[in-house]
């Protein structure tokens, strides 16, 4: 077996470990958003061939289940690039400017929201409010936060993920 | 049986025990903030140094964490407590500075004073809290910083005081003494009237008065009835729920195990923000740490009371904030709302009778039932008691969290609280209440923070947001902003609110492209008023406010966008005109670049653009190496 598919193969296991645990509970198909979660975790978005193991052991319908997972935003229904940004578009953010930011973002990456770039490295998301209106405006990359943002200081974030990612 | 108080007693000694054995507040104590917005600022690295420090040799100090105080553009901030000294609060302290208070502060003893943000004021309100009064602990810490100086802390009374990871932490300031003393000698009843008697009303929005609602759901026969705590904070700009939970889980927690043993209900639901992990992170550790504690779970204190908690994670969707969609959302289902009544209170989740309140209404619960009802009576106005949170941002020297006395007038947030607006520029507009909430202008400054005047002015509470606009805004975009917040998240249930919305996003977005037509504002003005009307939810039925609010507070800035195709702001991208300036060399490249062929000239000469042909691209303007091209 090759390296990816053991990994694929341990996320799957560890699905079907949470999903156990829920199963015996009274209502358990209430939980179907926390499940959803779970598929995020494990593989960043909701991938296609676990959501078809959620249908098969929660015993709910597949319609059910994509028509509940495209209902929320939070979840991505497409692989995301290897560095995720998230540009926040709150009101604090807004007011101090996040259209800027989010142009200088969109010509230098040449992507829209919900896009990823052509070599994969990037794809970028809206968020509203990551909690630091403080440092407005701010975008979050992979967990972390950068404020007081400028579109000069965007280029050259970029840059830095830019030569790490080919220095590697 | 020992009476529950007299359990917590004990409980309380021994964690105090644990906190000077760890030589916690006996020496020195440093606070560094880990909130997320801290922790955003460089708060991380701040820790490590002190950690580090006290690793290596510095015994009589105990570090900790703490929630956040609320002060934003301070951030990130440390404070040094010393017993019977005033603490010592450092603010944007960097990992060099960190090192010095080490050597210096920690050390030699010595008060860095030009870091440090103790001010001259003495909190007016210092002197109402005796003695272990649960809100008074807050001034003993902050009470001479000019920030807090016209503010009142009763849901935030333990936000940036204690390690919200540490439940000693929460005992040592009177935690779980609500709790244990309705368990010991107050009926259902009478928590009941407490909270009526009170005046407290619901802090998510719609203002209705938590003990009615309460009675309403108590009153209900059934075998099961569920507590929930909407921790779903939708309003994108706001961050007071964020803050209380990451500052203080315990709280929440002890306000909904009072409210199940009033109502009688066995099971709560925290519904919270999947965009929140640290807030989730700490209420699941203070859950775990109060089921082992013994205040939650079976049999609560000895007492025949059990109550269990569980967090649902939301997953972005603003409109399951309203109380039937995000019933519907926990039921597993998409998160559409329902018609009302039935009110959840009598037909809720899973069908059964649930009360649902949101975070800041339960943290106010413990106090009011330790203090009672007629002292948070006395805070406050005629309708409207106790404090309210606002998480104040925007264009606001100090940003971050305020909560004041209901009755403070918005003059005072913005001058006295938040030190005004940076940069010499001037005041434009308040905005409360999010995407459901309005714009107010100067004129009502002075109008006073509670339900009713807020909402005669134009606004409303709402759930705290309140953002501060510089005269660089321009108000018709700051409308289309909330429009298309409030458009995208719309369920699509139904065709007012869905269609409607779109509507008036497109005219919105006409005037705002210089193509607004003599007649748009009546027509906005009427869409707007039949969606209000016509929608099935909450949503719906404010999404119109924030342009209705601007048309009202604004107009004139909506007329010059529409006859004069100008706006004042230099704000939107169409409305701008393009010159060449004086500075022009004449090298040709803003040629090259127009689209439109707009420009004309012979190279090393002065170029023009010929305003008919311009479509306003932007592109000439970021060609131009010589700063030449000028938009005003
Ligand atoms: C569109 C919409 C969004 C809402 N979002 C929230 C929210 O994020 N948090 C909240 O507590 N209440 C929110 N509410 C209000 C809830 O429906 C409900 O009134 C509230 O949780 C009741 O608690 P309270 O009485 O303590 O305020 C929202 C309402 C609507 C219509
Ligand atoms: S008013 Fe809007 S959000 Fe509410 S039910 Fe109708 S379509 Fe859905
Ligand atoms: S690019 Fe600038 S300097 Fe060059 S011709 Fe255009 S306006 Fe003049
Ligand atoms: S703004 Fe665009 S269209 Fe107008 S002159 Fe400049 S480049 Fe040409
Ligand atoms: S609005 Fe961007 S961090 Fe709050
Ligand atoms: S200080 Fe914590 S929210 Fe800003």
């Amino acid at each position: 077996m090759s390296c990816s598919a053991k990994a694929q193969d341990s996320k799957l296991s560890e699905l079907n470990r949470f999903m156990d645990a829920l199963k015996g509970l009274s209502r358990s198909e209430s939980n179907l958003i926390a499940i959803l979660h779970k598929v995020q975790e494990l593989y960043g978005y909701l991938d296609r061939d676990a959501m078809d193991e959620v249908a098969a052991t929660m015993n709910i319908p597949t319609a059910h289940i994509w028509g509940v997972a495209t209902f929320y935003h939070y979840f991505k229904l497409k692989k995301p690039g290897k560095h995720v940004i998230a540009i926040c578009l709150g009101t604090a953010c807004y007011i101090k400017g996040a259209g800027e930011i989010l142009e200088k973002l969109k010509e230098e990456l040449k992507i829209d929201i919900g896009g990823m770039t052509s070599d994969g490295l990037f794809s970028l998301e809206e968020a509203r409010c990551l909690g630091a209106c403080g440092l407005a405006p701010v975008m979050m990359i992979d967990g972390k936060i950068y404020g007081s943002l400028t579109p000069k200081k965007v280029s050259e974030i970029l840059q830095g993920y830019r030569k790490r990612s080919s220095g590697e | 049986m020992i009476a529950p108080l007299d359990i917590l007693k004990k409980k309380r000694s021994e964690a105090l025990d644990r906190i000077h054995s760890k030589e916690y507040l006996s020496v020195k104590r440093v606070h560094v903030g880990m909130a997320t917005c801290e922790i955003a600022a460089g708060s991380k690295e701040v820790m490590d140094i002190f950690l580090q420090a006290a690793k290596s040799g510095l015994t009589d100090v105990c570090v900790s964490q703490k929630g956040c105080a609320g002060r934003c553009n301070f951030e990130p901030t440390v404070e040094i407590m010393e017993d019977g000294k005033v603490p010592v609060k450092y603010c944007k302290v960097t990992p060099e500075m960190a090192k010095q208070i080490v050597e210096r502060h920690l050390k030699k003893g010595e008060v860095i004073g030009e870091w440090a943000d103790n001010g001259k004021l003495k909190h007016p309100e210092k002197e109402r809290f005796e003695e272990g009064h649960l809100c008074g602990k807050f001034f003993q810490v902050f009470g001479d910083v000019d920030f807090f100086s016209k503010q009142m802390r009763i849901v935030l009374r333990n936000c940036g005081i204690i390690d919200p990871e540490n439940i000693d932490d929460y005992l040592s300031v009177r935690g779980y003494e609500a709790l244990a003393k309705v368990l010991t000698d107050i009926p259902p009843v009478q928590v009941i009237d407490t909270v009526k008697k009170s005046g407290l009303r619901g802090r998510g929005g719609a203002g209705f008065p938590t003990g009615i609602k309460w009675e309403l759901t108590a009153r209900q026969q059934s075998e099961e009835k569920f507590i929930i705590c909407n921790a779903d904070e939708g309003d994108p700009g706001a961050f007071m729920d964020r803050s209380t939970i990451e500052g203080d889980p315990h709280t929440v927690i002890e306000g909904m195990a009072i409210g199940g043993y009033a109502i009688g209900s066995h099971r709560g639901i925290i519904y919270i923000r999947a965009e929140y992990p640290l807030a989730v992170k700490r209420l699941e550790k203070a859950i775990a740490d109060a089921k082992s504690a013994g205040f939650l779970g079976e049999n609560i204190l000895g007492s025949d009371f059990s109550f269990d908690i569980e967090i649902r994670l939301g997953a972005g969707a603003f409109v399951c904030g309203e109380e039937t969609a995000l019933i519907h959302s926990i039921e597993g289902h998409r998160g559409m709302p329902r018609p009302r009544p039935p009110f959840p209170s009598v037909q809720g989740l899973f069908d059964k009778p649930t009360l649902i309140n949101n975070v800041e209404t339960w943290a106010n619960i413990p106090v009011v039932i330790i203090h009672g009802a007629d002292w948070f009576n006395s805070i406050g106005t005629q309708k409207s008691k106790g404090t309210k949170v606002f998480a104040l941002a925007g264009k606001i020297t100090n940003t971050g969290l305020v909560e004041v006395p209901m009755g403070t007038t918005l003059r005072e947030i913005v001058y006295d609280i938040g030190a005004g607006i940076p940069g010499n520029k001037k005041f434009k507009a308040i905005q409360t209440g999010g995407p459901s909430g309005g714009c107010l202008s100067e004129e009502y400054l002075d109008t006073p923070i509670d339900y009713d005047s807020l909402a005669k002015a134009g606004s409303i509470m709402g759930s705290g947001g309140m953002i501060v606009i510089d005269e660089d805004s321009c108000m018709v975009n700051v409308a289309r902003f909330f429009l298309e917040f409030t458009q995208n998240e719309s369920c699509g249930k139904c065709a007012p609110c869905r269609e409607g919305t779109k509507r008036m996003l497109e005219i919105l977005t006409r005037i705002t492209e210089g193509k607004g037509e003599e007649g748009d504002i009546e027509k906005l003005e009427r869409l707007g008023t039949m969606i209000k009307k016509a929608s099935l939810c909450g949503l719906g039925q404010s999404a119109p406010n924030p342009v209705l609010s601007t048309i009202k507070n604004f107009r004139a800035e909506y007329e010059e966008h529409i006859k004069d195709k100008k706006c004042r702001a230099h704000f939107c991208p169409s409305l701008l005109e393009y010159t060449v300036t004086d500075k022009c060399v004449g090298c040709g490249v803003c040629k090259k670049a127009c689209p439109a062929g707009a420009i004309t000239g012979v190279l090393k000469n002065k170029h023009e653009i010929d305003k008919n042909k311009c479509v306003k691209c932007a592109a000439c303007y970021k060609a131009c190496k010589f700063n030449a091209i000028a938009r005003v």
